[in-house]
């Protein structure tokens, strides 16, 4: 498809881009900090975006993979005695799993019913980690040990803003490549209608499945890469609120866009930061804020300002 | 004997306001297929409202009218202002606003009430009657008659009014009402009303026993929501036995295997319940069109 090659260029020449200018313009430890979260952020609403725009399923708990993949990182290293990489590696794995087993009887429902069993599953996770102290140290939260990588301790804004950065661009490229497979035609054509899907050969089941195992491991991911770079995780990164955020990143983004994606990310990072300016205010604003985006950009930053410039060329 | 009939009427009082947020929930859900996850905001206005109208000296059935009416209120500008701009938005979409609604309102009531958890007095004293060896509140009755009275009001509405019947030829097919000449837009503006005045209603009655704050909205919301879907979305009746059933199970959960994952439990009979049968308990079987 043309303008899915389109895209690729775009996002792979672009984000090594913005990768590089980011650190000329704010090199400040603060906004290093804010923009390493914004790119792990990303990764998460690039999974979640892969599974709701691509397949056309949504999750309202895709926070509890992230949540899997933040505590198994920090509680590897205290209860196993493991590295944070390989406890990060056995988050990944057990949210895979996790997705893997729920996945096939979850992703037969539709519409409403699967947003309220994904819902139910995140919530279930968050609180799992709430309640089982001795083992996750319950709401007050959990030290994370300090990554060390052959006796290099990874430490500060800057380290962490390339390795988030470097991950997401990975990320990225395996997202748009999957896009163009086979796969993501399968995906395509199921969004579009299941049954005719299936008629056509499609294994409907096993592709969902699929995209859904990969959006948790990215979640996990992101998870982790978090756990790491706060060095501090609690359960509120499993919490409805994050599952909500995340969802709100995608389709604030443009649903279905790759770097729709990165930009809903980056929106939903900055923005609570922006407003704790306005103190009290901030829940409000920010609640007030996303009705505003969902009303008036209904279909995402990405591909409203696409639509704008298309127009403006064929004027 | 006793364990029994004590957990039974905690289960039926906490069962009975997530039965009233899943009616909400139906009813906006039926007149617009918009999920409103606002819904559990209107059950805090109602007791947030209430006490903060108690307290600065209004005689309780004036401020308990006070706070129905400025959740209706609420309902309908979140009707005008956020729905109704929002119309012809994906689920996904409609999702989010109302989410953004939720998380508006409570921000708000964050500012103008505070963050300090409030009670109310019972309404007939907190003498507690003796029913086969179980204490039960008088507050427990209030909540479920006030509940009964709602889910009968509402079917003798929905029944035998005029407007009624034009809400349920709304939610069985938009176009036709609109074709024999019904205002659907009004219709779903009383949606809202009207569930938002459920919610605050139930917000009141409970308040005394389980205290509210700006907070409580969500998790009630995130349970009828569950209770909702475990009745098969837009069916009233499954709604209201299943925030029952919801709520007894909790009650037995905490009361015989541990309290800890009571809040567990609802999101864990949906998933399973979902597994067996994916159209609710008492959902018909949606056949997609291709």
């Amino acid at each position: 498809m043309a303008s899915g090659t389109r895209t690729k260029l775009l996002v792979l020449g672009a984000l090594p881009l913005v990768l590089l200018l980011v650190p000329l313009l704010f090199p400040s430890p603060f906004h290093l900090r804010v923009a390493a979260l914004v790119w792990i952020n990303a990764v998460a609403a690039l999974g979640l975006a892969l599974l709701m725009g691509l397949a056309g399923q949504v999750s309202l708990g895709h926070a509890g993979f992230m949540g899997i993949g933040a505590y198994a990182t920090a509680l590897g290293p205290k209860h196993l005695g493991l590295d944070p990489l390989a406890s990060m590696g056995l988050g990944l794995l057990a949210a895979g799993v996790l997705a893997f087993l729920v996945g096939r009887p979850i992703l037969r429902l539709k519409g409403h019913y699967l947003a309220v069993a994904t819902l139910g599953l995140g919530i279930l996770v968050h609180l799992v980690l709430v309640s089982e102290v001795p083992v996750t140290g319950g709401p007050d939260g959990i030290q994370v040990p300090r990554l060390e990588l052959l006796g290099w301790r990874v430490a500060g804004p800057a380290t962490w803003y390339w390795i988030t950065g470097i991950v997401l661009l990975l990320a990225a490229w395996l997202a748009l490549n999957l896009e163009d497979s086979s796969t993501g035609r399968a995906l395509r054509a199921l969004h579009d209608s299941e049954v005719a899907a299936s008629v056509v050969g499609v294994d409907v089941a096993r592709h969902k499945l699929v995209v859904f195992v990969m959006a948790a491991v990215y979640a996990a991911l992101a998870g982790g890469l978090f756990a790491l770079f706060n060095r501090f995780v609690t359960p509120e990164v499993a919490g409805f609120l994050r599952s909500i955020e995340l969802v709100t990143m995608v389709v604030i983004g443009g649903m279905g866009s790759i770097p729709g994606a990165v930009v809903g990310a980056a929106l939903l990072t900055v923005l609570p930061q922006a407003l704790t300016l306005f103190h009290e205010y901030e829940h409000a604003v920010l609640g007030l804020l996303i009705i505003l985006f969902m009303v008036f950009l209904r279909q995402g930053i990405v591909p409203g300002i696409a639509g704008l410039l298309t127009r403006r060329r064929a004027a | 004997m006793a364990e029994l009939v004590q957990l039974l009427f905690a289960g039926l009082t906490t069962g009975a306001v997530y039965a009233l947020v899943a009616l909400g929930f139906t009813l906006v859900f039926q007149a617009s297929e918009v999920v409103n996850f606002a819904q559990g905001e209107f059950v805090m206005l109602g007791g947030m409202v209430t006490v903060f109208a108690f307290e600065a000296g209004l005689p309780l059935p004036l401020a308990a009218a006070l706070a129905i009416a400025v959740a209706v209120a609420t309902g309908l500008l979140l009707h005008r202002l956020a729905i109704e701009p929002a119309k012809g938005a994906t689920v996904v979409t409609l999702i989010i606003v109302t989410i953004g609604a939720s998380i508006l309102i409570r921000g708000l009531a964050q500012i103008v009430f505070d963050k300090q958890f409030h009670a109310l007095p019972a309404f007939s004293g907190d003498e507690p009657l003796r029913l086969f060896g179980a204490a039960i509140l008088p507050q427990s009755l209030w909540v479920l008659a006030g509940a009964g009275a709602i889910v009968f009001g509402l079917w003798l509405f929905m029944e035998h009014t005029l407007l009624g019947k034009a809400v349920r030829a709304t939610a069985a097919n938009r176009l036709a009402a609109e074709l024999v000449g019904i205002d659907t837009r009004i219709v779903l503006a009383l949606a809202f009303a009207i569930s938002a005045a459920i919610g605050a209603v139930g917000g009141i009655l409970v308040t005394p026993i389980t205290l509210t704050s700006y907070a409580v909205g969500t998790i009630l919301a995130l349970k009828g929501f569950a209770a909702a879907m475990l009745g098969g979305i837009g069916n009233p009746v499954g709604a209201v036995l299943s925030g029952l059933v919801l709520g007894l199970l909790e009650a037995f959960a905490a009361g015989w295997i541990s309290s800890t994952y009571k809040d567990g439990v609802a999101f864990l009979v949906i998933l399973l319940v979902l597994l067996a049968m994916p159209q609710g308990l008492l959902g018909r079987r949606a056949v997609e069109r291709v």
